[in-house]
């Protein structure tokens, strides 16, 4: 798993400056500053380690993360202790202290917005099932449709201006507290944020009970169930829930793994100073150890959550803890 | 051990008397039911200590922790026009033995002869030509028919595959299949949701005539059909056998189906051949112990019958064929088991004429293979008792 | 026990409290599709005493599955009409709130499916499924209820039960699993206990031991037990009573003897050759019945069995254009067919009894 994330990384490292169209001198020559002399470039591009080949670029960044990294900013050496991943180009700040002081906001999105949308859309799915071809299910499917169908910056804007600045409800939205300064403006600045994203989520994970619960309540088993004379709310949450959440178990892994890496839109719409946004705009200056920081702590989220999810998974299955 | 044969129905032997081709006493009169003339012709397929071990992985590297020993060296041979029908309960490797003659696995060890040829390792390029001659039947006929493609184009696809001229055209010949097979020819564009389940049988079944096969493998060819309509594919398996003169292997877990349709029956337990004779030997005189056990079981339709049945239930399960029992395999469920059971094991040799079984304690005969391998031992390569009665009834 | 046989019990009319354990009255379960309506059971009364056995036999789509769920309750109440009446124990099921008759599912009428398998929910273990069943009908705690389910899975002969009994249903071998399904369903002690092709999906030796094992449970509890098959030779080893079901009806009714030795209906005669015997000498042809079982939504008008019968045109046009309808022929053995008795006999005794 280790070796897949520094691939990913290694394949970055290794394409944003081509696919950019630059050359090493001319990135290293947008740090320098206005009218760069070649002199001040070649010096900025030793300081960067732009000057040695790609490999040992490499080379160098994956020891930084093995043993640490010494790192000359200007006259002073800096010490960069074992994980690290490097030095912004632009700030010259290390890049892991950054990470983690953007990654609370990321994670408090992720998560509260996660706790929405599985509460919402696997009961509307749920309910949905069992009252097929009602008025109830044809209703929340076509908002599921809806929902699966309106881009975030679409939703996340509308509900801005409605309920923030018309309604007037929560005003924080558009501007973050971080939890730590005020959780009850946190709450109140992060609530649009959570909803918005959880739409689009509720709305993917309705269809997906739903369509889930349906072949359950069609399994033998659940016969079984009511031939022992189980009252049906019992049928319905013990036997078919159960065997109905664990595909929905495996996208949520996905789905919630690739959001901590980043929920880039909302992000941006409701001014969040999180991961997502540091990878824009990062990518926007050409800020190499900065991108890489944040997509390997995404890939790395990526692959503990799907741990986690398979781990789960054995936890609810029996068949996959013994096969 | 050598897989000894009996001189009408086993020929891959290697035991001296087993030469001649006799039509045995005892058959002809057990026959009582207007046997079917098996031709004395030659060996169509031969099959000889066929196995298949199917590999048990574990961890990243998937290493070889285990083996399913789905087939452990079977021995047996069919003649043209007949039919043999390979029984079992499920797990004993009945059809993955049938999908090891069609080619369709590829065996772990031992050696499969069609018309003289071995067929065992041959490349699935020069095995194209043979495919003509060699068809299968399968169970169900509602997965095994492609749901997209019209009657005809199904039925005329081994044309096409083969590239075999017709006379009138693929359509002609193909609704001469349909009308052979009891279709009506007009059904020639229909699809295969529109028919039955035993209708789809019998689509099942004209795909496999179309190239006039040699040998057809029918694995459960009417364990999915409502009682009604096995008969009648029963009764139509059995008139394109006079009519074309084919070679049948069924494999099947119904035995009263099986005594219908074969002419010679083999019994397999965990991989292994426990018992293979004459259908009318095996019914009404079967020695193995397991043969025994499985006829007893079958549920009779006679309730006056009820309590008079002498009934022989074995205990518990058939075990893993991961890690089956030493020695003799059914010594884990037999109620004649003793200590040479679980010790050496009992060659599958022919205690009569043409009824070969492989256990200590055989019933309904007075030689055992215990008394067989004893006496090999003492003579080799001699002949075995029940053998020379069969010369003697001639 | 009443050897009440089939017909023998007075003609009750509609609404009159029955003579009978179970008795069901002019059933019908009508499912309305987009492709018509599909008359899956079509008036069919029986009557069942405790400690008897009825089987239930027919092809696929021939209602007798159908049946089953019917009187459970356990049939899809969104989409089906059902009318006519079951009377268990005196308390009539049809009418009754669902409530009711969930409360009297796994206490007083339990069932076993055809596959144990897909029968089991996979995620909990053997024991919890017995622990919840016995007691959702009986109030107590866990650890009694926890012996009870070693009691009951050592009963059904599963060796080492209270180890067994944290097993889940895939640790378990087919028969076993079946052994496990029999030992909920009579977790409760059920005065009925319908069996849908329970030994189906088994091997033939394990069939033999799961036979054994309803017939001595059925002794030991002395309930009525429903046993529902397509194979003639399991009814004949359990059942006391038949009921050959066609389209949806019953075309015979009588008792196993009767059934067995003196069938009335072709249908039945049509069975009973199809099947390759292995208590008679090998006949060299089967003798199977024509054609293929009617769709539900397009039963062939008059006799649902017309388009298949080798005896229809003994009866002029009556076989295609009027419904037979179920009489006592002889006492005890009822039969819905337009031929007369005696010819019935007479083909039976002289056409297909020789060829069996």
């Amino acid at each position: 798993m280790l070796l897949l994330i520094t691939l990913v990384t290694f394949g970055i490292f290794f394409g944003l400056p081509k696919l950019a169209g630059q050359t090493t001198d001319q990135l290293a020559a947008s740090y320098v500053g206005k009218a760069p002399t070649q002199e001040a470039i070649e010096a900025t591009k030793e300081r960067l380690g732009l000057d040695k080949p790609i490999v040992v670029q490499y080379g160098n960044y994956l020891k930084g993360i093995v043993a640490g990294e010494d790192f000359k900013a200007g006259p002073v050496t800096d010490h960069c202790p074992a994980p690290c991943l490097g030095y912004s180009f632009r700030t010259s700040q290390p890049v892991l202290p950054t990470l983690m002081d953007r990654a609370p906001a990321t994670l408090g999105l992720a998560v509260g917005a996660a706790v929405v949308w599985l509460i919402a859309g696997v009961s509307t799915g749920v309910v949905s099932a069992l009252k097929r071809g009602s008025i109830w299910d044809r209703t929340a499917m076509v908002i599921a449709l809806g929902g699966v169908s309106l881009p975030i910056y679409f939703t996340g804007l509308v509900s801005l201006a409605l309920f923030s600045y018309k309604l007037g409800i929560f005003p924080g939205g558009g501007s973050y507290v971080g939890i730590t300064e005020d959780p009850v403006k946190w709450f109140e600045s992060l609530v649009l944020p959570w909803v918005t994203l959880a739409f689009l989520y509720a709305a993917m994970y309705a269809r997906l009970t739903r369509a889930g619960m349906l072949e359950t309540m069609n399994e033998d088993y659940i016969r079984t169930a009511r031939a022992k004379g189980l009252p049906e709310k019992t049928v319905i949450t013990r036997h078919a829930l159960r065997a109905s959440l664990t595909p929905i178990l495996t996208v949520f892994g996905l789905d919630f793994g690739l959001l901590i890496g980043g929920a880039v839109l909302t992000e941006n719409t409701f001014s969040i100073q999180g991961l997502g946004q540091l990878a824009i705009s990062s990518i926007g200056t050409g800020d190499l150890p900065m991108v890489l920081g944040v997509t390997t702590l995404a890939a790395a989220f990526i692959v503990v959550i799907n741990l986690i999810v398979d781990l789960l998974y054995a936890v609810i299955d029996p068949r996959v803890r013994l096969g | 051990m050598t897989s000894t044969g009996g001189n009408k129905t086993v020929s891959t032997s290697d035991t001296a008397a087993a030469g001649t081709t006799v039509p045995g006493a005892a058959e002809t009169s057990a026959d009582a039911a207007a046997p079917r003339p098996v031709r004395d012709g030659e060996m169509l397929l031969e099959v000889d200590n066929l196995g298949k071990h199917f590999p048990v992985t574990a961890g990243l590297l998937r290493r070889q922790v285990a083996a399913v020993k789905a087939v452990d060296g079977v021995s047996f041979s069919v003649r043209k026009g007949e039919t043999l029908g390979l029984v079992g309960e499920s797990g004993c490797g009945k059809s993955t033995t049938g999908r090891m003659i069609m080619r369709l696995l590829d065996p772990s060890f031992g050696k499969i002869t069609f018309e003289g040829e071995d067929i065992t390792r041959m490349s699935q390029g020069r095995l194209r030509p043979l495919r003509r001659d060699l068809q299968m039947i399968f169970q169900d006929p509602y997965s095994s028919l492609n749901p997209r493609k019209t009657v005809g184009a199904i039925v005329g696809a081994p044309f096409r595959l083969q590239n075999i001229a017709t006379e009138n055209g693929v359509k002609k010949a193909v609704q001469e299949i349909l009308e052979l097979v009891g279709l009506n020819p007009e059904h020639y564009n229909r699809y295969p949701h529109e028919f039955s389940g035993g209708q789809r049988q019998r689509i099942g079944i004209a795909r496999t005539l179309a190239l006039k096969p040699k040998l057809i493998v029918a694995d459960e060819p009417v364990s999915a059909l409502d009682v009604s309509v096995q008969a009648q594919v029963v009764n139509l398996l059995e008139d394109l056998q006079d009519e074309l003169d084919l070679t049948y292997v069924v494999i099947a877990h119904d035995l009263s189906v099986v005594r219908h349709i074969s002419d010679r029956v083999a019994v397999m337990y965990l991989g292994k051949i426990v018992e293979i004779a004459d259908r009318n030997d095996l019914y009404e005189r079967p020695m193995h112990p397991y043969t025994n056990a499985l006829l007893s079981a079958v549920p009779v339709p006679d309730p006056s019958e009820r309590g008079n049945r002498q009934r022989i239930r074995l205990q518990g399960d058939v075990p893993s064929p991961l890690d089956p029992p030493p020695a003799c395999r059914f010594h884990t469920r037999c109620w004649k088991a003793q200590d040479i059971c679980k010790q050496v094991e009992p060659p599958l040799i022919e205690l009569s004429h043409g009824h070969q079984a492989a256990c200590h304690f055989p019933e309904n005969t007075t030689v055992s293979a215990t008394d067989e391998v004893a006496k090999a031992a003492v003579a080799p390569g001699a002949a075995p008792a029940g053998e020379t009665d069969a010369e003697t009834g001639e | 026990m009443t050897d009440t046989t089939p017909a023998a019990g007075p003609a009750t009319g509609a609404g009159e409290a029955p003579t009978a354990f179970l008795e069901v009255r002019d059933l019908k379960i009508h499912f309305p599709t987009d492709d018509g309506l599909v008359k899956s059971v079509d008036g069919l009364s029986f009557q069942l005493e405790k400690g008897r056995t009825l089987g239930i036999v027919g092809e696929s789509g021939s209602g007798k599955s159908v049946t089953s769920l019917g009187v459970l309750g356990l049939h899809n109440r969104h989409n089906a009409n059902v009318s006519g009446e079951i009377w268990l124990d005196g308390q009539e099921l049809v009418g009754a709130s669902p409530g009711d008759v969930r409360r009297l599912r796994g206490r007083k009428m339990a069932m076993i499916f055809q596959d144990p398998l897909s029968s089991m929910h996979p995620f909990y273990t053997v024991g919890a499924q017995i622990i919840e069943a016995y007691r959702v009908h009986n109030d107590v705690s866990k650890q009694v209820a926890r012996k009870h389910a070693i009691d009951m899975l050592g009963r059904v002969g599963i060796p080492k039960p209270d180890k067994r009994v944290d097993d889940y249903p895939h640790q378990f071998s087919g028969g076993m699993r079946q052994r496990a399904m029999i030992a909920m369903a009579l977790s409760c002690d059920p005065e009925l206990l319908i069996a849908d092709e329970p030994t189906t999906a088994l091997d033939v030796t394990v069939q033999a031991q799961i036979l054994d094992l309803i017939r001595d449970l059925q002794e030991e509890f002395n309930s009525a037990v429903i046993m529902i098959t397509h194979d003639l030779g399991v009814v004949a080893e359990l059942s006391d009573d038949i009921l050959v079901m066609y389209a949806g009806r019953c075309a015979e009714y009588a008792s196993v003897e009767d059934a067995f030795h003196k069938p009335l209906h072709p249908y039945t005669w049509g069975l009973l050759g199809s099947m390759p015997r292995l208590d008679r000498e090998r006949t060299e042809r089967l003798m199977p019945i024509k054609g293929t079982p009617p769709s539900l939504i397009n039963v062939p008008q008059g006799c649902a069995f017309n388009p298949r019968c080798a005896y229809k045109d003994l009866n002029g046009d009556k076989s295609t254009t009027v419904r037979p309808e179920l009489v006592e022929a002889v006492p005890g053995h009822k039969v819905a067919c337009h031929l007369p008795l005696e010819k019935k006999q007479e083909i039976w005794e002289s056409e297909i009894r020789p060829k069996l």
